[in-house]
């Protein structure tokens, strides 16, 4: 079966993305399709790559990372909440005008409509967070 | 149509679970996970509710029960404990899933 999911708070604040993780995680191992992840409001922060968690704490942006290597995931961050959070990538560091960029590998920066074609082209669209 | 409801909040802290409760039709699934997994604890007001609902097939997450505390046999009869491989089969086995947050 085609999944979405949709991940709306950051890391370290909230359970969300934590769940999000394990459900994207359960659902592949059982052959499930991951047609996208959504990060949005506060989710963003989990697609910068200047987060440095203690060695003896999971790495929540380096696990979707390395998740979205191993399956080819296409991980999404919101671009309005990207900009006001901080959270940019080439593009975005070009276009307003930033002396740098971070966004963490395996993510991209788009827009609203990928979260809509996710509802519409997945069978399923799972929302975690508030 | 088939819903599978899931709620993320103590019941004691926001009413998405009475919201849910109330939404929750006849042949349906709720799963408590993350907070939520206080509406599945034995003897409080709001498991009187969930012994109420009727046709409704109750799930609590297993590993944030764990994570919280709360010993499996504090969990309400009838309520099943799962997994996320569970979790991820209500979610496919549903028509639709509604997150009340």
């Amino acid at each position: 079966m085609k999944f979405a999911i949709q991940v709306n708070e950051g890391p370290y604040q909230h359970q969300a993305t934590d769940s999000a993780y394990q459900f994207t995680k359960a659902a592949l191992e059982a052959g499930h399709e991951i047609m996208r992840v959504f990060f949005y409001h506060d989710g963003v922060n989990n697609g910068t790559n200047l987060t440095t968690p203690p060695q003896d704490d999971r790495n929540v942006v380096n696990r979707w990372s390395e998740l979205a290597k191993q399956h080819d995931l296409d991980m999404v961050v919101c671009v309005a909440a990207a900009q006001r959070r901080g959270i940019v990538d080439e593009g975005e560091m070009q276009r307003n005008g930033k002396d740098a960029q971070n966004i963490a590998e395996g993510f991209r920066i788009s827009g609203l409509g990928q979260l809509i074609e996710a509802g519409i082209q997945s069978e399923r669209l799972v929302v975690f967070g508030d | 149509m088939s819903i599978l409801h899931t709620v993320n909040k103590s019941p004691f802290e926001k009413s998405s679970m009475d919201t849910c409760l109330a939404y929750a039709k006849e042949g349906s699934s709720v799963l408590m996970y993350e907070d939520g997994i206080y509406g599945a604890i034995k003897g409080t007001a709001i498991a009187d509710k969930v012994s109420a609902a009727s046709g409704v097939k109750f799930y609590v997450l297993g590993p944030d029960l764990k994570a919280r505390g709360v010993a499996e046999d504090k969990v309400v009869d009838g309520i099943e404990i799962v997994d996320y491989a569970k979790f991820v089969s209500l979610a496919a086995e549903n028509d639709k899933v509604q997150a009340w947050v």
